[in-house]
C-alpha cells in the first residue's frame, strides 16, 4: 500500500492546494487552516506528519532555472559494465544534485548546478576527465511550463 | 530582476524549508538576519519577479505512488517548437517542458517534457494518447524511463547558496 492511501483529508488538502501560493502573512498556517476548515495546530501537525512519512520533501521555494545561478542537464553513455562506477564518480561532485539511470543509449542523466556557467562547465570537464566519457551538455534554453506543483489523483 | 546579497541570504535560509511554528517567517528571518516584515516583502518580490517559481509544499512523487517518471524528448522544427510546447503544457500529465539545444550528430532532440504516472504503462498510454490527439506522430520522439535513482537533493548554487531548481 502506498503512503498516499494513509493520508488524512487535511493532508491531502494541503497537497492539493498549497504546492504553491503559501500565504505571505504572519500566521500562514492559521490562514491555511481557515481555507481548509481546520485549526492552525492541525495544519502544523499535518505538515509534520507528511514530512515524517516521506511525502513532503520540505515546505519551501522552487527557484526558476538560471535566475539564481546556472544549471544544466547532462548525460553520458556508459558501457553497461561501467554504469555503477561512472555513476559513483558523478555523484561525488557536490554540484551534481540529481542523477538517474535511464534506459537509453545515453544511460546516465544528471543535473549540475553552480553559481555561474564557468563552475558548471568546470564540473562537466572534470567528469569527462575522470570517466573518459564525452558529456552531453543540454542547458535549458526556454521554459514553456511553469511548475505549478503536481496534481495528485487520489485513488 | 537583479538579486541582492540579502535576497541570496533569504534563499539560503529557505533551503532547509520553512519551519512548522505559528510564526515561521520570524524564525526564517532570524536565520537570514532580517525581520519578519523584510522576509515577507522579499518573498513577495522574489515570487512576483519570477525568481521563486513557487512557494509551498515540495512533495516526493514516488512516495505518493507515482513511481514511473518518463522523460519524453522530441525533435521539432525550430519554427514549430513554441506552438507544440504550448499544446504539451496544456496536458495535465506533463509537469515540465523545456527547449534545450540539439547536439548533432549525438543528440537530435530539442524539446523535453516530463510525464509522471503510477506505472510505466500509464505513462506510455498518456504519451500515445497525447501524440494521437495533438497530431504529433510526424515528429521523431523517444521516452526515457529512470530505472535507478543515484542521487536527488537540493541544488547548491554555491557553497553558501543552496536552493532547489527545476533544471
Amino acid at each position: 500500500m502506498s503512503v498516499a492511501a494513509t493520508l488524512s483529508d487535511l493532508e491531502k488538502g494541503l497537497i492539493d492546494q498549497y504546492q504553491r501560493g503559501l500565504p505571505l502573512v504572519s500566521r500562514p498556517y492559521a490562514a491555511m487552516a481557515e481555507t481548509l476548515g481546520a485549526t492552525e495546530d492541525a495544519v502544523i501537525q499535518a505538515l509534520v506528519n507528511l514530512q515524517k512519512n516521506g511525502v513532503l520533501s520540505r515546505l519551501g521555494a522552487v527557484v526558476t532555472p538560471h535566475r539564481a545561478g546556472w544549471s544544466t542537464l547532462a548525460a553520458v553513455s556508459a558501457p553497461k559494465d561501467r554504469v555503477a562506477e561512472v555513476a559513483a564518480v558523478i555523484n561525488d561532485f557536490p554540484t551534481v544534485n540529481h542523477n538517474y539511470e535511464r534506459d537509453h543509449h545515453y544511460n546516465i542523466w544528471f543535473v549540475v548546478a553552480g553559481s555561474d556557467k564557468a563552475s558548471v562547465f568546470e564540473t562537466l570537464r572534470a567528469i569527462e576527465g575522470r570517466t573518459g566519457l564525452k558529456v552531453l551538455d543540454l542547458p535549458m534554453e526556454e521554459a514553456f511550463h511553469i511548475d505549478l506543483g503536481f496534481k495528485v489523483t487520489w485513488s | 530582476m537583479e538579486l541582492t546579497d540579502r535576497d541570496y541570504k533569504l534563499l539560503e535560509a529557505l533551503e532547509d524549508g520553512i519551519p512548522f511554528t505559528p510564526e515561521p517567517y520570524v524564525v526564517l528571518g532570524r536565520h537570514a538576519g532580517m525581520g519578519e516584515a523584510e522576509v515577507l516583502a522579499t518573498l513577495e518580490r522574489l515570487c512576483t519577479g519570477g525568481v521563486i517559481n513557487r512557494l509551498g509544499l515540495v512533495v516526493h512523487h514516488r512516495e505518493l505512488g507515482y513511481t514511473a517518471n518518463g522523460m519524453v524528448v522530441w525533435d521539432i522544427p525550430d519554427a514549430e517548437v513554441a506552438r507544440v510546447a504550448e499544446r504539451l503544457t496544456d496536458e495535465p500529465v506533463v509537469t515540465l517542458c523545456y527547449r534545450r539545444p540539439r547536439r548533432l550528430p549525438d543528440w537530435p532532440y530539442n524539446l523535453f517534457c516530463m510525464v509522471h504516472g503510477r506505472e510505466e504503462a500509464d505513462v506510455r498510454a498518456s504519451l500515445a494518447d497525447m501524440v494521437e490527439r495533438l497530431g504529433l506522430n510526424a515528429y521523431p520522439h523517444d521516452i526515457l524511463f529512470s530505472s535507478r535513482r543515484f542521487k536527488q537533493c537540493g541544488a547548491r548554487y554555491a557553497q553558501r547558496r543552496k536552493v532547489e531548481s527545476i533544471a
